[in-house]
C-alpha cells in the first residue's frame, strides 16, 4: 500500500532532516509508528498523505507516485484515497460536531454530500459515544470528545489509507481501547490499511506490527 | 456555491460581533448618501411645489426665509408681527387678493393658522369631513393633524399656553373641531387652521367675559366712572366660545391694528404683481417697514444653499467612504492571517486555494447582502418618513 525509497526530507530553514532508505506498509496492515518527539513521525504522515512533498526520493501509495503528482493531483488523490486524524484534531470551532464530520464534503468536489453520507455520519458518531452531541460546537467538547469528531471525520469517506497522528492520545484507557477497536473495525470492515503514530506502548501489541522511528531513522525499517 | 455559502454562513453566524460592525460599517457609507439625496429630493419637491403656488407673500422687514418658511410651512420661527391694516394696504391696490395669515400659536403641537375663508378657496382645500369655519371659535384640522390627534368633527381642541409662567400671557381656548380638511400631501395637513379672529382671541386681544354691568362683587371692579367699569384682574375671561357667552366676546381697539405674521397675496395677473412689487420699493426704503417676496425665489436660494453644503458633504462621505473602505479592507486581510491555521485545516482536508476563495467570497457576498437589505430597509424607512424628515431638518 504505501512504498518509500530513497526518501529526503528538510524544512527550510531547519536543522531537521529526515532520511528513509526505504519502507514499505501492506494493504490491510496495522502499523504503529513509535519514536520520540521530533523524530519525523508526523513529517512522515504529511509526506505519504502528500500534504508536503519530499526533497528527493520516491512516496509511492497504492501504486500512485504521490510525489510526483501535481499539487491539484495530490489533493484529488488525499480525497479520494487517505484519512487523515491530525495530532491537534484541526476541527473548526465554528462549525458544529456534524458539520466538522461532512466538512470535507463541503470544501471539496470530489466527494458528494447527500442523504447516505448524513446517515453514515450519524451512525458514525454513534459508534464513537458523540451521537448526541451533533448539534454542539466544538469548543464545548472534552478533547476525547474532540478527538473522536476528528476519527469520525476521517473515516467517512471510507478512505482506502487511514494516517491517525496521536489518534488515542487525549483518552481515558477504556475509552483508548473502544475507540481502537472501533478504528480496526472500521479499517477491516473495507479492507483499508492503518498506518498510525502513536506513544501509547499498551496498545502496540494491538498492531500488525510496529516501527520504532529511532530505529527506523538508522535505516534498520523496512 | 451552496456548502460554501454554508460553511460561510456558518463563519459569519459565530464570529457575529465582527460581522455586525463589518455590516454596520458597510451599510452606513451606503446609506449616508443616499438618504441624504433621498431627503434632498423630497425636500426640493415639497419645498418648491409649495413656493410655486404661492406668488407673493407681504411681511415685516426681517430675514425674508423665516417670513417664506412661516407663511408657506408654518415653521417655528415666528417673523417680526405687522398688523391688520396691511391686509387692508394690498386690498387698496385692487391689484392683488390680500389672504392674511396669523401662524404663531400651537395646539398639542400641531400649528394653529388664524386665516380666512379665501386660504381655503386658494389652496383648494377641500372639507373631507364636517364643515369649514363659521364661528368664533371654530377651528378645521388638516387630515393628519386630525389622524395623530385622533379628532373627529364635534371634538374639541385645545390651543397651547405660549409659556407657562406667563400670567399675562396667552391662555388655552377650547376650540371646536367643525370639520376636517381632505389630505393634501402639504403642510396643510399638519395645520390647526382657525379664523384670524380666533387666533386673536387665542392671543388675548379678543375676548370674552360676565357683562360688567351686572357685576355685583366689588372686588371685580376697579373704577366705576362716566359709564365705563374697569375690571380688576381677578375678573375671570371666558376660555370657551360657546353659544351662550359668544356675543359678549369683543374687540379692544381698531381690528387693523390687530397683529398678524404675513399676507399672501393672490395677484390678478403678471402685471398686477409687477406693479403690487412696485409698490413696496418705497423711494425712502427706510420708510417702509413692510417687504414683499416672491417665495419661489427665496426658496431657490435656500435650495442652492443647500446643494452648496450637500455637495461638500458629498465630498466628506467620499473621503470618509474611502477611508472605511480601506480600514476594512485592512480588518479583512488581518483576518486572513489570524486565520492561516483554518485555511491550513481546510487545505489539509483536501480544500484547494480556488475553494478557500470562494468560502472567503461567500464570506463578503453575505455581509453585503446583508448591509444591502439593511440598507434597503433604512432607505424604505427614510422614505416613508422623509415628509416629517425634511419638516425637521429644513423647515423647523
Amino acid at each position: 500500500m504505501i512504498r518509500i525509497r530513497s526518501l529526503g526530507f528538510g524544512y527550510p530553514g531547519n536543522a531537521f532532516r529526515l532520511d528513509i532508505p526505504a519502507f514499505e506498509v501492506q494493504q490491510g496492515e496495522k502499523l504503529a509508528v513509535i519514536g520520540p518527539s521530533g523524530s519525523g513521525k508526523t513529517t512522515l504522515l504529511n509526506l505519504v498523505s502528500g500534504i508536503i512533498t519530499p526533497n528527493a526520493g520516491d512516496v509511492q501509495v497504492a501504486d500512485t507516485a504521490v510525489s510526483t503528482l501535481s499539487d491539484a493531483g495530490r489533493r484529488d488523490f488525499r480525497i479520494r484515497n487517505i484519512g487523515f486524524v491530525f495530532q491537534d484534531f484541526e476541527l473548526l470551532d465554528y462549525l458544529n460536531v456534524l458539520d466538522n464530520i461532512l466538512h470535507p464534503y463541503r470544501i471539496t468536489g470530489a466527494l458528494r454530500l447527500d442523504g447516505t453520507v448524513r446517515a453514515r455520519a450519524a451512525e458514525l458518531a454513534g459508534q464513537m459515544a458523540i451521537g448526541d452531541k451533533l448539534k454542539r460546537r466544538t469548543n464545548d467538547l472534552s478533547q476525547g470528545e474532540k478527538q473522536r469528531v476528528a476519527i469520525c471525520r476521517a473515516l467517512l469517506p471510507r478512505p482506502r489509507l487511514l494516517l491517525a497522528d496521536e489518534a488515542t492520545g487525549n483518552l481515558d484507557p477504556r475509552n483508548k481501547a473502544h475507540i481502537l477497536d472501533l478504528l480496526f473495525d472500521n479499517v477491516d470492515s473495507h479492507g483499508a490499511t492503518l498506518l498510525a503514530v502513536t506513544h501509547d506502548h499498551e496498545l502496540l501489541p494491538r498492531f500488525d506490527r510496529v516501527v520504532d522511528f529511532a530505529e527506523f531513522q538508522s535505516g534498520a525499517a523496512a | 456555491m451552496i456548502d460554501s455559502l454554508y460553511v460561510a454562513w456558518r463563519y459569519v453566524t459565530f464570529n457575529w460581533a465582527r460581522s455586525l460592525t463589518l455590516i454596520a460599517c458597510v451599510t452606513l457609507i451606503a446609506v449616508l448618501p443616499l438618504s441624504l439625496e433621498l431627503l434632498l429630493d423630497e425636500s426640493e419637491r415639497q419645498l418648491l411645489a409649495r413656493a410655486e403656488t404661492t406668488p407673493l407673500i407681504v411681511g415685516a422687514k426681517g430675514s425674508s426665509l423665516d417670513l417664506t418658511m412661516n407663511s408657506l410651512y408654518f415653521g417655528d420661527t415666528v417673523p417680526e408681527l405687522i398688523s391688520m391694516a396691511a391686509v387692508e394696504r394690498v386690498s387698496e391696490t385692487d391689484l392683488a387678493l390680500p389672504i392674511p395669515l396669523s401662524v404663531r400659536f400651537q395646539a398639542r403641537g400641531f400649528r394653529v393658522v388664524g386665516t380666512n375663508l379665501d386660504y381655503f378657496d386658494y389652496r383648494g382645500l377641500r372639507i373631507a369631513e364636517g364643515r369649514n369655519l363659521g364661528l368664533l371659535g371654530d377651528c378645521v384640522l388638516g387630515a393628519r393633524a386630525a389622524a395623530e390627534l385622533g379628532l373627529a368633527p364635534g371634538d374639541s381642541l385645545l390651543s397651547s399656553p405660549e409659556t407657562l409662567f406667563d400670567l399675562a400671557g396667552v391662555y388655552p381656548l377650547k376650540m371646536r373641531v367643525a370639520g376636517v380638511l381632505a389630505p393634501t400631501q402639504s403642510a396643510d395637513d399638519l395645520a390647526v387652521f382657525v379664523d384670524v379672529k380666533t387666533a386673536w382671541v387665542i392671543q388675548g386681544l379678543v375676548h370674552g367675559h360676565q357683562d360688567l354691568r351686572d357685576v355685583t362683587d366689588p372686588t371685580l371692579v376697579m373704577d366705576r366712572s362716566d359709564g365705563t367699569v374697569t375690571a380688576t384682574a381677578k375678573l375671570a375671561q371666558y376660555t370657551e366660545i360657546s353659544p351662550e357667552n359668544i356675543d359678549s366676546f369683543h374687540f379692544h381697539g381698531s381690528a387693523a391694528d390687530y397683529p398678524i405674521t404675513s399676507v399672501i397675496a393672490v395677484p390678478r395677473d403678471e402685471k398686477a404683481a409687477a406693479i403690487l412689487r412696485g409698490r413696496y420699493v418705497s423711494v425712502d426704503a427706510e420708510a417702509e417697514t413692510q417687504q414683499i417676496l416672491v417665495p419661489g425665489e427665496v426658496i431657490q436660494d435656500l435650495l442652492e444653499n443647500i446643494f452648496r453644503i450637500k455637495s461638500v458633504l458629498d465630498a466628506v462621505i467620499v473621503v470618509v467612504g474611502t477611508a472605511t473602505v480601506l480600514a476594512l479592507t485592512l480588518v479583512f486581510a488581518l483576518s486572513l492571517r489570524l486565520r492561516q491555521r483554518e485555511m491550513q485545516t481546510n487545505f489539509k482536508l483536501g480544500c484547494s486555494r480556488a475553494t478557500i476563495a470562494r468560502l472567503l467570497g461567500a464570506e463578503i457576498v453575505i455581509i453585503l447582502t446583508a448591509s444591502a437589505l439593511l440598507t434597503g430597509l433604512l432607505l424604505a424607512m427614510v422614505t416613508h418618513y422623509d415628509e416629517p424628515l425634511v419638516r425637521a431638518l429644513f423647515i423647523h
